[in-house]
């Protein structure tokens, strides 16, 4: 390519050129200067040229037929009806995606494909300017500065400068006032939940309650509180559908069954389970996901999402993982019809730890 | 030569000057603009305006097309989805699901996916550009990092891009949310979770944010408004500066013969680049319309609605939150209690402290680099990533860490693809995120430095032609040849690295200068960052080197290569060419 160089360094362009205020040595090599252009084929061969020329307009043309059958897959394909079809694509979303695809795809290479082949590509050089203004032009600005500030008196005034101080600082307490009821205050709802003294724990699908013969040993039932699934006098449901979703979060248990044996409760907690039948919360005191994963023989409980594991045998303890409590215990009783309930909400806030919580 | 288009500071290497030809048709409606708006002087050098060429420079064209395709295909989908929490009856075509009660937001997203033409091909088209968007952030930034692009005048520009990838996550997750599916809602709940863990504040903020406790009913119309309205507006402004900062400053090119830190050499905007942006939106355009028809992501119907107390194994957020998940997987649980407040270290430092201190430091590396370095001069030039070792290796060992991080996310999936013990994969991360990042700098950087000294050897010596030549004496050695002075003064093409020096420690009374101690340490840093760098040669090296080896050749004009081919690279050969390596 060298060879072909017809001038050491583009007239006009000082390249070349050392910065005289650079404290470092001299550049070990001199600019030799921009190599000057290479034609390409489509350049000097007209054959060439117009071949190129016949790619791009083809192009663009198959674009134009993608852009058609766009509109016939549109009407030709009904949905809703097959969408596993093609590997559970569905034909309709693959044809179209296919057809708008191809049709701007041919649009881009056709334009790309222009640009290198028939445009100049003859290279421009532009000369950078500093990004700084010149310094006419900031002593300007800075003296229109001044000027303005003079004008308006305000280093003169210290009164009016330390007032409008004072109310742009204060002005902004309205917009965050109006904030104020995007929620309620927290009080200690979070340390509360629907469980209560004598209410039934339930299976969290068919609402049924649960009979302890009922539970095997290794077991794991999802459970929920009983009135979840209650109406009142009128018949209608005590909580909503949303209340329920939000109640859920805090209420959702599960109930196992170990070996009495393995159990090692802590003090005070003797008399929470039924039979080596246990309650737990179900929401990890990590960041609050449901904990699924049950493993039968350790009696671990694994958090799916950053894999907390609790010892259920041993009162929920953390033995692995970024949770930092135990999983709280739910104590639990037989009532006259022998099924299990509660004997008395959570002790200590289920889920995440906060800052209040103590 | 000649002169374009009223820049008369331009030049090309073209041999025909360009001529303008007959007054163009274009006449009329210009004038009819510039009449009413004047835009005749703002546009005359943007027109032509040079931008250089490089495959790296397309990096940044790809997020913002891709941005594009999420304004195009976001609109559409805002045309069916419900940003409501309402709980209606899934009545639609998918039966799976059909008579389960569900949020609207979830019950639209299905139907958006079953019941509108098109609509399910839309869906998967923007959330694959929401993955090529982000993906391409993080790529282009890596290409300013690695060239020294974010260098003096660009570190503003280099602040924009990197708020740029914040509000992109962010809007990105506020996205991923909106289904209101079974994943996004444990998405949620994770984000509630974290921000309880903030002292003081976290309970409040939840309940200001949730509207009350969680899942309240109002999170999803709240996300909704901030990812249609609030971050991409945020992100357009954001965009618009990055490119008027962009034009302003010209891009950086690579050095090269005639290409120097004070002009820029490419081709024109109108039309070269016009056609090849232009072009290139339409293949982003169509690129992600292809991976929409073919490749499902985000099949929400598959995990049913949001159930506080359901999750699925192996749940996973998308990949950009991936490191954050990894962090919060493997920091130990600890808690303390304060005057009976709880501080939960355990999620505070990994989901809130760290990766806002990363993003910070990044942030400001263009300062603390220059703090280092006392560099205050404009750059203009790229730099090879060899040629800043340290940065390099900087950014190897981020890249490192950023891995092991999002390894660490994926933990429960590699305890099952590799029959691994999960709790053994945890311990093994808590150790490598300390000691793998700084393994990786090390090795990086000498691998830099050598790269260097190749570059050097190169110079001095010329390149390794591979053919080995034998002395009449018998010894054996390689014919080396000069490389071609446009590669050569390409090689040279960079600054030397200027070490930092304590000017004086202290004053000649012995006394301490006022901020002797920083000095020391920014004179040590500088040491450690660029005092192992191989600098090119100067002048005068290289003419001895040439000198040498003229007389090295002359000595042994009579060896002959070692293969019996009479082709040793300097006498002509009939019907071999010797060409110069580039
Ligand atoms: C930086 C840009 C954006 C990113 C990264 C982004 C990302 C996402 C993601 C990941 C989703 C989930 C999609 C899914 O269902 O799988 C989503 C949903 C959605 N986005 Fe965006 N988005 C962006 C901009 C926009 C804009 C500008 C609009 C509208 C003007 C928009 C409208 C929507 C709507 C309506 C949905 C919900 C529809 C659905 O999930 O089916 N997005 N976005
Ligand atoms: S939420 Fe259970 S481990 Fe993080």
């Amino acid at each position: 390519m060298s060879d072909q160089r017809t001038t050491p360094a583009v007239p006009g362009n000082d390249d070349a050129v050392i910065d005289p205020h650079s404290s470092v040595p001299a550049e070990p090599i001199d600019n030799p200067g921009l190599p000057a252009h290479q034609p390409r084929p489509t350049d000097i061969d007209p054959k060439a040229a117009k071949r190129a020329e016949r790619q791009v307009a083809s192009l663009f043309l198959l674009s134009i037929v993608f852009a058609f059958l766009f509109v016939v897959a549109y009407f030709v394909f009904e949905i809703g009806e097959d969408p596993d079809l093609f590997g559970g694509l569905g034909a309709s979303n693959l044809f179209l995606g296919l057809t708008m695809g191809l049709s701007m795809l041919a649009i881009g290479i056709g334009a790309v494909q222009w640009a290198r082949k028939l445009m100049s590509d003859v290279e421009i050089v532009e000369q950078r300017h500093p990004a700084a203004s010149s310094p006419d032009d900031r002593a300007e600005v800075l003296a229109a500065l001044q000027q303005g500030l003079d004008d308006s008196g305000i280093a003169r005034r210290p009164l009016i400068r330390n007032t409008l101080l004072g109310a742009l600082a204060v002005f902004p307490i309205p917009m965050v006032v109006l904030l104020r009821d995007l929620g309620p205050l927290p009080g200690d709802t979070l340390a509360r939940t629907v469980w209560a003294e004598g209410m039934r724990v339930v299976n969290d699908i068919s609402g049924t309650p649960i009979r302890p013969e009922q539970v095997q040993i290794g077991q794991l039932i999802n459970a929920e509180p009983a009135v979840f699934f209650e109406t009142d006098a009128d018949g209608e449901p005590i909580y909503t559908d949303h209340e329920i979703l939000i109640e859920k979060t805090k209420a959702a248990v599960i109930v196992v069954r170990m070996e009495p044996q393995d159990i090692t409760p802590a003090a005070g907690r003797e008399n929470w389970g039924v039979e080596g039948i246990l309650c737990y919360s179900k929401i990890c005191t990590h960041v609050g996901c449901p904990i699924s994963l049950w493993e039968r023989q350790t009696h671990h409980l694994l958090c799916p999402c950053h894999q907390s594991t609790f010892d259920l045998a041993d009162n929920g303890r953390v033995i692995f993982g970024p949770a930092a409590r135990a999983v709280p215990q739910l104590p639990l009783a037989v009532d006259s019809e022998g099924y299990l309930i509660a004997t008395q909400d959570f002790d200590e806030p289920v889920g995440p730890s906060y800052w209040e919580r103590g | 030569m000649s002169t374009t288009g009223g820049t008369p500071a331009a030049s090309t290497n073209g041999t025909t000057p360009a001529s303008t030809g007959k007054p163009s048709r274009l006449a009329g409606p210009a004038n009819w603009a510039d009449e009413r708006l004047g835009i005749g002087k703002s546009t005359k050098k943007q027109l032509r305006k040079v931008f250089p060429d490089h495959w790296s420079f397309m990096l940044g064209e790809i997020a913002l097309w891709s941005f594009v395709v999420l304004l195009i295909t976001g609109v559409f989908l805002s045309l069916w989805f419900k940003p409501s929490m309402a709980e209606v009856t899934y009545l639609g075509s998918y039966d799976q699901l059909r008579g389960l009660h569900m949020s609207e937001a979830y019950a639209s997203t299905l139907d958006i996916s079953f019941d509108v033409r098109g609509g399910l091909l839309m869906r998967q088209m923007h959330h694959w550009a929401a993955h090529l968007f982000i993906g391409a952030m993080f790529i282009h930034m890596m290409r300013v990092f690695l060239t020294g692009a974010f260098r003096k005048p660009r570190e503003l520009n280099w602040i924009i891009g990197g708020m740029l990838l914040l509000l992109g996550i962010l809007e990105g997750f506020a996205g991923y949310s909106l289904p209101d599916d079974l994943l996004s809602g444990t998405g949620l709940r994770i984000a509630d979770g974290l921000v309880k863990a903030t002292p003081v504040l976290g309970t409040y903020m939840s309940f200001f944010l949730f509207g009350g406790e969680f899942p309240g009913d109002v999170i999803i119309s709240r996300l909704y408004i901030a990812h249609v309205l609030l971050i991409p507006g945020l992100i357009l402004a954001l965009i618009a500066a990055h490119m008027m900062l962009l034009v302003y400053h010209k891009h950086t090119q690579w050095p090269g013969a005639g290409r120097t830190n004070e002009n820029v050499v490419g081709f024109p905007m109108m039309p070269v680049y016009a056609a090849k942006a232009g072009g290139f939106f339409f293949i982003v355009f169509g690129f992600t319309a292809i991976l929409g028809a073919t490749l499902q992501i985000n099949g929400v119907w598959g995990y049913g609605p949001y159930n506080p107390a359901e999750v699925t194994a192996g749940s996973q957020p998308d990949w950009y939150m991936g490191f954050a998940e990894g962090l919060m997987r493997i920091f130990p649980g600890w808690e303390s209690v304060i005057f009976g407040y709880t501080v939960s270290w355990n999620v505070m430092i990994p989901g809130q402290i760290i990766p806002l201190t990363m993003f910070a430091i990044f942030l400001a590396y263009p300062f603390i680099e220059q703090w280092i370095t006392g560099d205050k001069r404009e750059h203009h030039l790229l730099q090879r990533p060899r040629n800043a070792p340290s940065r390099t290796a900087f950014l190897a060992a981020m890249v490192t860490l950023y891995g092991l991080l999002w390894a660490a996310g994926g933990n429960d999936i590699l305890a099952v693809v590799f029959q691994l013990n999960l709790n053994w994969i945890t311990y093994f991360m808590r150790v490598a995120v300390f000691v793998l990042p700084i393994l990786v700098f090390i090795l990086t950087r000498r691998w830099c430095i050598s790269l260097q000294r190749h570059d050097s050897e190169v110079l001095l010596h010329g390149y390794e032609t591979g053919i080995i030549m034998r002395a009449p004496e018998g010894a054996y050695s390689e014919r080396h040849l000069p490389i071609d002075p446009e590669r050569a003064y390409t090689l040279t093409a960079r600054e030397r690295d200027e070490v930092y020096e304590l000017e004086s420690g202290t004053n000649e009374h012995g006394v301490a200068a006022p901020n002797a101690r920083m000095q020391r340490f920014r004179a040590r840093l500088s040491a450690y960052w660029y005092g192992y760098n191989v600098q090119k040669p100067t002048r005068e090296e290289l003419l001895e080197a040439h000198e040498h080896a003229a007389h090295e050749l002359e000595a042994h004009d009579d060896q002959h290569s070692a293969d019996g081919h009479q082709f040793d690279g300097r006498h002509d050969v009939e019907g071999e060419e010797l060409t110069h390596r580039h």
